[in-house]
């Protein structure tokens, strides 16, 4: 059973966007890199934003983050969350790779609970036909 | 030369406003182009004086198709700035701006025709929106939820409570009931309503969010040598911008990737300087604003950017009064905003400028001379006007 029900939208990546979903799908949390500069960068786009170049890697994110913000989410705008109100969106960033955020859900807590510089770890959701979907739960959950 | 050319708001004009979907009995274009219609009549222009047009947010009310339902005979200029929501607004004045000061144009209509009912309600999901693989598999669908984290981080931060967004909403409301025009109009909102309305995503609760409505508002601009012959009193655009820091453009609406700096504001820091530098005015000279607001945390944000208190100090502003009309020293969103007058991705908002300087609005700042207008706040490219009585 996934997280949200199945007909949640899924990951439908462009073509710039493609790498970081096919490690998803490997279950690889793994964040775009310039391969000629280092610059870590997310979403993934086509050229370096520091050097230009358009050459890339896909580097390892550790597997524990923090809370940078958040929001717990009451309104369902889409059906596939209905049954899963209140839900909770964090975006998080990993003290041991700065530069960049991800945003994600946050799991097995209260959403009463959440805090920012909450320390969570990264699990993978099974969406079927595939494909993995980064969430994060409290490190002590 | 320079001063004879100086962009002036000369029309205005606006259809009914209703909530989404209450609007059957014309499409969208039609009501966008009757808002054009009214607010060229309203300067005292004909069709064939006008000679542009500009918009904004991927508007579906193409200027070509404007130009031939209102039978504009020689268009010289057109443009609509990227973006989606309201960024764009001022934006699109800004444009209009630079090409009747640059002879590019002499008469520019800047207009959005938005009816949610006829096109897509923006609080929806939706699937084509641009990085929607990083959104929409975890359910930030819409901009409600999108910008929610950065009011968090932003009330994390700061000393700004809930009393102090809900300052914002009955602000609105409080204003459109006294504008007949108003979505709100009729319905009174009290504090205690607003703390037991339904959470839409936290801290943003029902009235933190601005209205789905249908509608259209346009405004004219012209030369100020033109303007000195038309009915109105000539309101001059002192300064008109439209930008972002930087990696806004994967900001709220994207990954949430701007700079940590940067993360809790309405993108303006910046742009307020050059704003300010560019008008020849201080924060201190505004009279009236009328601030962007499409969620309630995004208006504190934008008073501390653009001057009106200093960082982290907006929550301690509003509860001293100063946003209210008829008493604060800076009435704000005095039509109803969007929150409560509708949501027209922010030309309400200068339209009610406009009023504000004619002296025409229901909460009418007396004596008003000059008055900020934002465009939608918290996107790349937000955009802001000051807009002054000559």
């Amino acid at each position: 059973m996934s997280y949200f029900p199945a007909d949640m939208p899924r990951p439908e990546p462009t073509m710039d966007e493609a790498r970081f979903w096919d490690y998803c799908s490997k279950r690889s949390l793994r964040f775009q890199s310039c391969a000629h500069c280092g610059t870590l960068r997310h979403p993934p786009i086509a050229m370096c934003y520091r050097c230009h170049s358009c050459e890339t890697d896909y580097v390892e994110a550790p597997t524990e983050a923090e809370v940078y913000s958040y929001t717990v989410v009451h309104h369902a705008s889409h059906p596939a969350v209905a049954m899963r109100l209140p839900y909770v969106v964090a975006i998080v960033e990993f003290p041991k790779m700065p530069g960049v955020r991800l945003i994600t859900n946050l799991t097995d807590i209260d959403a009463g609970g959440v805090k920012i510089g909450l320390r969570c770890s990264l699990w993978w959701d099974d969406i079927g036909e595939g494909m993995f979907i980064p969430r994060f739960r409290p490190v002590d959950a | 030369m320079r001063k004879e050319r100086s962009a002036c708001l000369v029309g205005m004009g606006q259809s009914e406003y209703t909530r989404w979907g209450g609007i059957t009995d014309r499409s969208q274009f039609q009501v966008a182009a009757q808002a054009v219609a009214a607010a060229i009549e309203d300067a005292g222009l004909t069709a064939a004086e006008i000679d542009g047009f500009a918009s904004f947010s991927d508007d579906a009310n193409s200027g070509a198709q404007m130009a031939v339902a209102l039978g504009a005979p020689n268009i010289r200029w057109s443009s609509m700035v990227w973006g989606g929501g309201g960024g764009g607004s001022i934006g699109a004045l800004s444009q209009a701006t630079a090409a009747v000061e640059s002879g590019q144009a002499e008469a520019v209509v800047v207009y959005r025709g938005l009816c949610q009912g006829q096109s897509r309600r923006f609080g929806q999901a939706n699937p084509a929106r641009a990085g929607a693989s990083f959104v929409n598999p975890f359910g930030l669908f819409a901009p409600p939820y999108m910008l929610a984290p950065l009011v968090r981080r932003f009330m994390h931060r700061y000393p700004i409570t809930e009393l102090h967004l809900a300052e914002i909403a009955l602000n609105g409301r409080a204003n459109a009931n006294k504008n007949p025009k108003a979505v709100m109009h009729d319905k009174s909102l009290t504090l205690e309503d607003y703390l037991n309305a339904r959470w839409i995503s936290e801290p943003l609760r029902l009235y933190d969010c601005c209205l789905e409505t249908d509608g259209a508002c346009a405004v004219v601009v012209t030369t100020r040598e033109r303007a000195r012959d038309l009915p109105h009193p000539t309101i001059e655009v002192l300064a008109a911008v439209h930008g972002s820091g930087p990696q806004w453009g994967h900001g709220p609406l994207g990954s949430h990737n701007m700079p940590d700096a940067d993360y809790a504001s309405s993108n303006s820091r910046e742009l307020a300087k050059t704003l300010y530098a560019k008008a020849g005015v201080a924060p201190s000279d505004i009279d009236t604003a009328q601030i962007y607001d499409h969620f309630s945390g995004l208006v504190l944000m934008a008073l501390e950017e653009y001057g009106f208190c200093g960082p982290g100090e907006s929550g301690a502003f509003v509860e001293s009064g100063a946003i209210r009309w008829n008493s604060g020293k800076l009435p704000i969103n005095t039509s109803g905003g969007q929150l409560s007058e509708a949501y027209v991705h922010g030309m309400n908002l200068l339209a009610e400028g406009i009023r504000q300087l004619r002296g025409e609005s229901t909460a009418q700042v007396p004596n008003a001379r000059l008055c900020l207008v934002t465009g939608g706040l918290g996107v790349s490219p937000t955009s802001s006007a000051i807009i002054g009585r000559v």
